[in-house]
């Protein structure tokens, strides 16, 4: 093909608490939730992005950086994404990033990528499972001010300066052609993602941002100082790059709670009670009361 | 009445044909429009959809904002926001309401985004009411009170944006109930005729699809699910009407699907689709663990069996040991009064 160039994707991650599995464990009876107990993972059509990203980058030679704004354990995920395929990590972590909303997360990721710069898509997954809100992805081409393609489901071309998706939609599919850059948001149903490579693993299984450094020198005891330490990673590129507001030159007005429009007013919580089942008499009454049940509960409007 | 500070809803449409939850939210706007004393807002952008926007009056709009132009005789992000944003600056509305739909959902955060507003995905309650800001010391009257679950159906969130407008929420179809048209209704249909730069146009579609099968079990809220209890299609036919009345989907066990009475893309389970939604109805399915496997996360399950022993009782949150064709007219017969009393008490 020679209507084609190196197509450089960045993919935007999120690790998100794996609401799939909530348990007893979770939802305590007094509805409060102990969010320690889920397991932190890497949110599922994140991956497909990902995979999509990998893709492109098979058939058109080019980059995949992947980038997340979360606390520094969200290293994990970009760990993970290198040794999927990865070219380049980035993680955006900074107290002032705490509270955000969608709005003000999707400013801190429109920094970012514009300090990265040359790219020509941006992917992320259609949403992540702590929210379902798919709002992050066409808010940040908005503030990029680049067009967008939701719910991307295959790539069906690719030329040096055209893209042409299909996308999924309720109640069909849709073929949609659009110039560089843009962003893409990926759904679940587009992709296998790959699992990690073994050999990619071995070689960057110490990639690290600095607050890891000291659990690494226990379990890596010849590593005498984090000084040291630092030194082997950055002699092999294993380094994983923490980027602060300062660094993305994000405005403080418009980052984390003060730049989320939204509040939460109130929480109730849906006690799960998996234990405590009701037999219900087959009779008016008995279904009566259910639904009044189901209805202050909010599980039928 | 003002051109301002009014409640916007989004009227989306396909082949001439106003999107359900569109005219549901005609309805809710209605609602919060008479509680704060203003205009209820339609804005339709499309080709030669003129009548249109008397459907949206007549469902209870005071007025229709008519974008005319050849470009947006489909839905497409950028020109649709692209006159959503400059609309929206100018009219300053106080309230924009937008359906849950794959549409609905491209375009409200492409506009909050540019509008530098808060947006509330997948409400399933809106109300108006007064919020009270400590750091402030201060209260917001009159807020919008935008309802949803949240944390994977675990807990429910109010969430508020005191500060920005329009206050934006997206609510799915079937959650809030339709109003009844009235064609003598009058309003005001004011068209605009928009323009578009190079840059807005550079998306374009090539082709559309429709898949025939209307199901969408991985979304819905609500699962009506038939097993093998279920054995005539009067009962299966009793399932739809349940799941029409719940803004949900008719779901089934293998045993249902085997036994040909509804097609396999219904069937939950391992072998068919994983859900969890709000409420999940187990008519007349013992419970085998494949199909178990598919539903078992259900925020909250109702089981109808005979067999007081049927397994799908041990993780029913409700259990009802009756006959399906029974139980289900008695469950469909209470949602209807309810709603009925509902609509005289508005």
């Amino acid at each position: 093909m020679t209507d084609s160039r190196p197509i450089n994707c960045v993919v935007l991650v999120k690790q998100v608490p794996d609401t799939h599995n909530v348990t007893g464990d979770v939802m305590t009876k007094d509805g409060t939730m102990n969010r320690g107990a889920l397991p932190a993972i890497f949110n599922p059509e994140d991956l497909n992005a990902l995979e999509m990203a990998l893709e492109i980058k098979e058939r058109t030679g080019g980059t995949v950086t992947v980038i997340t704004m979360g606390p520094p354990k969200a290293a994990n995920i970009l760990r993970d994404s290198l040794f999927r395929g990865a070219d380049k990590v980035v993680l955006l972590t900074d107290r002032k990033f705490a509270g955000a909303d969608t709005l003000a997360t999707s400013y801190v990721l429109k920094c970012a990528v514009e300090k990265l710069g040359d790219y020509d898509i941006v992917l992320a997954g259609r949403q992540a499972i702590d929210g379902d809100t798919a709002q992050v992805g066409p808010q940040t081409a908005e503030k990029l001010g680049i067009p967008q393609i939701t719910y991307a489901e295959q790539i069906v071309e690719i030329t040096k300066d055209k893209i042409t998706v299909q996308r999924a939609l309720d109640h069909g599919s849709e073929i949609v052609r659009c110039t560089f850059p843009v962003l893409l948001t990926v759904v679940g149903s587009a992709n296998t993602p790959r699992p990690a490579n073994v050999r990619r693993q071995m070689e960057r299984k110490l990639a690290a941002v600095p607050s890891e450094y000291a659990a690494i020198r226990t379990q890596w005891p010849e590593f005498e100082s984090d000084e040291a330490l630092d030194a082997h990673l950055a002699k092999h590129n294993l380094k994983i790059p923490v980027w602060s507001a300062e660094d993305i030159g994000a405005t403080e007005g418009s980052i984390g709670l003060a730049g989320s429009p939204t509040q939460v007013h109130k929480i109730n919580f849906v006690v799960l009670e998996s234990t405590e089942s009701k037999t219900i008499p087959a009779n008016a009454e008995g279904i009566a009361a259910m639904i009044a049940e189901l209805v202050h509960e909010y599980i039928v409007g | 009445m003002s051109d301002h500070k009014n409640v916007w809803v989004f009227i989306e449409h396909t082949d001439g044909k106003i999107a359900e939850v569109s005219l549901e939210l005609v309805g809710k706007a209605r609602e919060l429009a008479d509680k704060l004393g203003v205009e209820v807002v339609g804005f339709l952008c499309g080709h030669n959809v003129d009548a249109l926007a008397q459907e949206v009056i007549a469902h209870g709009a005071d007025r229709v904002i008519l974008a005319e132009h050849e470009e947006l005789a489909l839905y497409r992000t950028l020109p649709y926001a692209r006159v959503a944003i400059e609309e929206a600056r100018k009219r300053e509305p106080e309230i924009f309401l937008i359906g849950g739909t794959p549409n609905g959902r491209d375009f409200a955060p492409r506009v909050a985004s540019a509008m530098r507003c808060g947006l509330t995905a997948d409400c399933t309650d809106l109300q108006v009411g007064d919020y009270y800001v400590k750091k402030e010391d201060k209260t917001y009257k009159d807020l919008l009170f935008q309802i949803r679950p949240a944390f994977g159906g675990n807990l429910i969130a109010t969430i508020v944006n005191p500060h920005t407008r329009p206050q934006m929420a997206t609510v799915r179809e079937g959650v809030m109930r339709k109003p009844v048209a009235d064609p003598n209704r009058k309003g005001v249909v004011e068209k605009i005729a928009p323009t578009f730069s190079p840059e807005d146009l550079v998306l374009e579609v090539l082709s559309r699809q429709v898949r025939h099968t209307t199901i969408n079990l991985k979304d819905a809220p609500v699962i009506v699910a038939g097993g093998a209890g279920v054995t005539t299609a009067d009962e299966f036919a009793l399932l739809r009407e349940l799941a029409n009345l719940l803004g949900g989907e008719v779901g089934a066990s293998r045993a249902a699907v085997d036994s040909g009475l509804i097609e396999r893309v219904h069937q939950v389970g391992q072998t068919g689709t994983t859900v969890r939604p709000r409420l999940y109805i187990a008519a007349g399915i013992s419970g085998a663990i494949q199909h178990r496997a598919g539903m078992d996360q259900s925020s909250k399950i109702i089981a109808i069996n005979t067999d007081p022993n049927a397994p799908m009782f041990q993780i029913a949150h409700y259990r009802i040991v009756g006959d399906v064709g029974e139980v289900l007219p008695l469950i469909i017969k209470t949602l209807r009064e309810r709603a009925m009393d509902q609509r005289e008490a508005e």
